[in-house]
């Protein structure tokens, strides 16, 4: 779960930077470079898990998808917050350092 | 256990290679201004800005695993901040974990930072062929 939320939070921004100017001005790129190198990450991680339990990684018990379903979030969540620093330091809009 | 370690320890040279090169090039461009004269820095910057992006996808990365480590409690807010280098047998398979799932990660994000360089690069050189 935590491999598809980033997932799906590196194709969101990714489009968002892509299709809109202002999100580029606003550094969303920042957001594409942290959750694609976590989905990458996790994906190494994930073919190795495969690997090692085969069958058994497609069918996790309820208690460790609940739980890594509150990660991804979590993981969201927290690269969110790291952009927002970067961005409210750097001031593109110049709206804090006027 | 500890496989983002190896990422974070790549984020680490490639930001200091990009810094290096930023300074070289800021020297090289003051250097210039002085003689009066200006010549093309264009492909120390180019290169520059490529390496703080294998940087920024390496440290993007490594960070959020860093997190889910923690949340997994395999990190700790003291020394030696690993729970595995507590223990010996633990130590070993941390280190094993390092050198295979931690190195291929590290190549994986490189590889795709490189094809994401070469495709950017074949563009900027069709645009100047056509200009």
């Amino acid at each position: 779960m935590t491999l598809l939320i980033t997932a799906l939070a590196a194709i969101i921004s990714t489009i968002l930077w892509y299709v809109n100017e202002k999100a580029r001005f606003l550094k969303v790129g920042i957001l594409c470079y942290e959750f694609w190198g976590a989905f990458l990450m996790w994906m190494v991680d994930a073919v190795y898990e495969y690997l090692e339990l085969g069958e058994l990684y497609f069918s996790p018990a309820g208690q460790d998808m609940l739980n890594d379903t509150f990660l991804g979030l979590s993981v969201v969540v927290l690269g969110l917050i790291i952009w927002l620093i970067i961005l409210l330091l750097k001031d593109p809009e110049h709206v804090i350092k006027k | 256990m500890a496989c983002f370690v190896v990422p974070m320890a790549e984020a680490m040279v490639a930001t200091t290679v990009s810094k290096v090169l930023i300074k070289k090039e800021e020297q090289k461009s003051m250097q210039e201004i002085e003689d009066g004269f200006i010549n093309d820095t264009g492909s120390c910057r180019i290169e520059a800005r490529q390496i703080k992006k294998l940087s920024n996808f390496l440290w993007g990365g490594s960070g959020l695993l860093a997190f889910e480590h923690l949340w997994h409690g395999e990190i700790m807010p003291y020394f030696p901040f690993l729970t595995a280098a507590n223990n010996p047998a633990d130590l070993t398979k941390m280190l094993h974990e390092m050198s295979t799932v931690g190195v291929t990660m590290a190549v994986v994000v490189t590889l795709f930072w490189g094809v994401l360089t070469f495709i950017e690069m074949k563009g900027t050189n069709k645009k100047t062929v056509i200009q």
